[in-house]
């Protein structure tokens, strides 16, 4: 749990890359990461979840019914920089594997952070889609993200 | 010319004659000669590897990665019910509570297991541990890992969960498990080469099979294994997607 945690809930309106937006209860409350665990997605070519494991329907506090076929930006956190997912994206389109911190949005208002890599399934020559593994990150790499990702919004 | 078969060295010892049987009901299942070669070293066994000799493994999931997408291997089976998972154990007088509590500098015991020591490091990250801070040591087997660790000759020690849940009650009671991993979807598999997949089918049926007929249960349990489960390409295509995901 962060120590600036302070509990607190507001509505923030949410604009996606794609022009549409969403407001959502933020709740300003950390989840911690589960010991041990993965948390594994897969998504289409467009970012469209294919495949969560028990892991990820957990944490994000949806039901799996509700994050297949969703677009994966469901767990887009206002508290994340466009600019992270710009890099992303450039970078697993350009058939690189790509590896940062993200700060989470649950369906409960609730955040969690992860470290995640997502890399592009390439299946006979064929990019078919993505897959995402986060683990626990650090306390030091949560603030150093925190730091960073105020200056780029 | 026999085909040539052999295991990951990361197999129990105790289940080293087990491999043989197996061979032995291989051949004549399948009607050929095969020759099943063991390897001390993960090393020595890639060597082969990659030197073409090799036609059936029971691959390591690190191992089935290069296998699969560089040598054209394709994976027929997997153990059912066994999971490759790892543990993070201290001396059970360790002032170590958790993961977090383990600083730069900690002395650390583990093997050439590829698995187990990428998923240990993947559990020491959220201390900001990684390769370049903390002193390592290799040993040769868990028994050995958990010996530095009860010499006072490491802090903090990796171990296969199933290697670590057989050392004996006595060994086990003077450690303690600070993190165990709850993957679920790494495991070893049966990969069959290029020159061997015109019997793929031929395999694949056998081994789903196996543990009907009183025989191949018998060699079933000299393995530690209950039966084979049929494992689909994108299945393996999976795990080797995910296993991508955490050597970086
Ligand atoms: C495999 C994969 C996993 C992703 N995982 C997340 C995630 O966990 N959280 C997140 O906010 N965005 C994730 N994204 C990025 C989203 O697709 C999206 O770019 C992001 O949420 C920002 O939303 P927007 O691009 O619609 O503005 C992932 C993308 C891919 C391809």
């Amino acid at each position: 749990m962060s120590e600036k945690d302070t509990g607190s809930v507001r509505e923030e309106l949410i604009k996606y890359f794609d022009g549409s937006e969403r407001v959502a209860e933020i709740v300003d409350e950390e989840v911690p990461f589960p010991d041990g665990k993965l948390i594994v997605s897969r998504t289409n070519t467009k970012g469209i979840i294919t495949h969560v494991n028990q892991a990820f329907v957990d944490m994000s506090a949806y039901s799996r019914d509700e994050l297949i076929g969703a677009n994966h930006n469901i767990l887009r956190h206002p508290d994340m920089p466009a600019v992270a997912f710009k890099g992303l994206w450039d970078t697993i389109e350009g058939g690189e594997k790509w590896q940062g911190y993200v700060k989470n949005l649950r369906k409960d208002g609730r955040y969690y952070w992860v470290k995640a890599t997502v890399i592009p399934n390439v299946r006979e020559g064929k990019l078919v889609g993505y897959t995402s593994v986060r683990r626990k990150p650090s306390r030091s790499k949560i603030a150093e993200s925190e730091a960073l990702y105020v200056t780029l919004k | 010319m026999p085909f040539n078969f052999t295991v990951s060295p990361d197999f129990a010892p105790d289940h080293m004659s087990g491999w043989f049987y197996f061979n032995t009901w291989l051949q004549r299942n399948l009607g050929t000669d095969i020759h099943l070669e063991l390897f001390d070293s993960f090393d020595e066994q890639r060597e082969q590897i990659r030197a073409g000799k090799i036609d059936l493994i029971y691959a390591n999931p690190y191992d089935a990665s290069m296998l699969v997408r560089e040598q054209g291997f394709k994976a027929v089976a997997r153990p059912a019910g066994t999971r490759d998972e790892a543990v993070v154990v201290v001396p059970a007088n360790s002032s170590v509570e958790s993961v977090e509590d383990l600083m730069a500098g900690s002395r650390l015991a583990t093997t050439a297991d590829p698995d187990v020591h990428t998923i240990g490091m993947i559990m020491l990250e959220p201390a900001d541990l990684d390769s370049s801070n903390i002193s390592q040591r290799e040993y040769d087997t868990y028994i050995l890992v958990a010996k530095a660790l009860l010499r006072g000759e490491a802090d903090v020690g990796f171990f296969l969960k199933q290697g670590f849940d057989e050392l004996s009650d006595l060994i086990k009671g003077q450690m303690r498990v600070l993190v165990s991993s709850q993957i679920s979807v790494v495991h070893h598999a049966l990969l069959v080469g290029p020159s061997l997949q015109d019997r793929f089918d031929d395999l694949s049926r056998m081994l789903v099979d196996m543990h009907t007929d009183e025989k191949g249960a018998g060699v079933l349990e000299s393995m530690g294994l209950s039966r084979w489960e049929a494992m689909s390409v994108e299945q393996t295509e999976f795990m080797i997607d995910l296993i991508d995901t955490l050597t970086i």
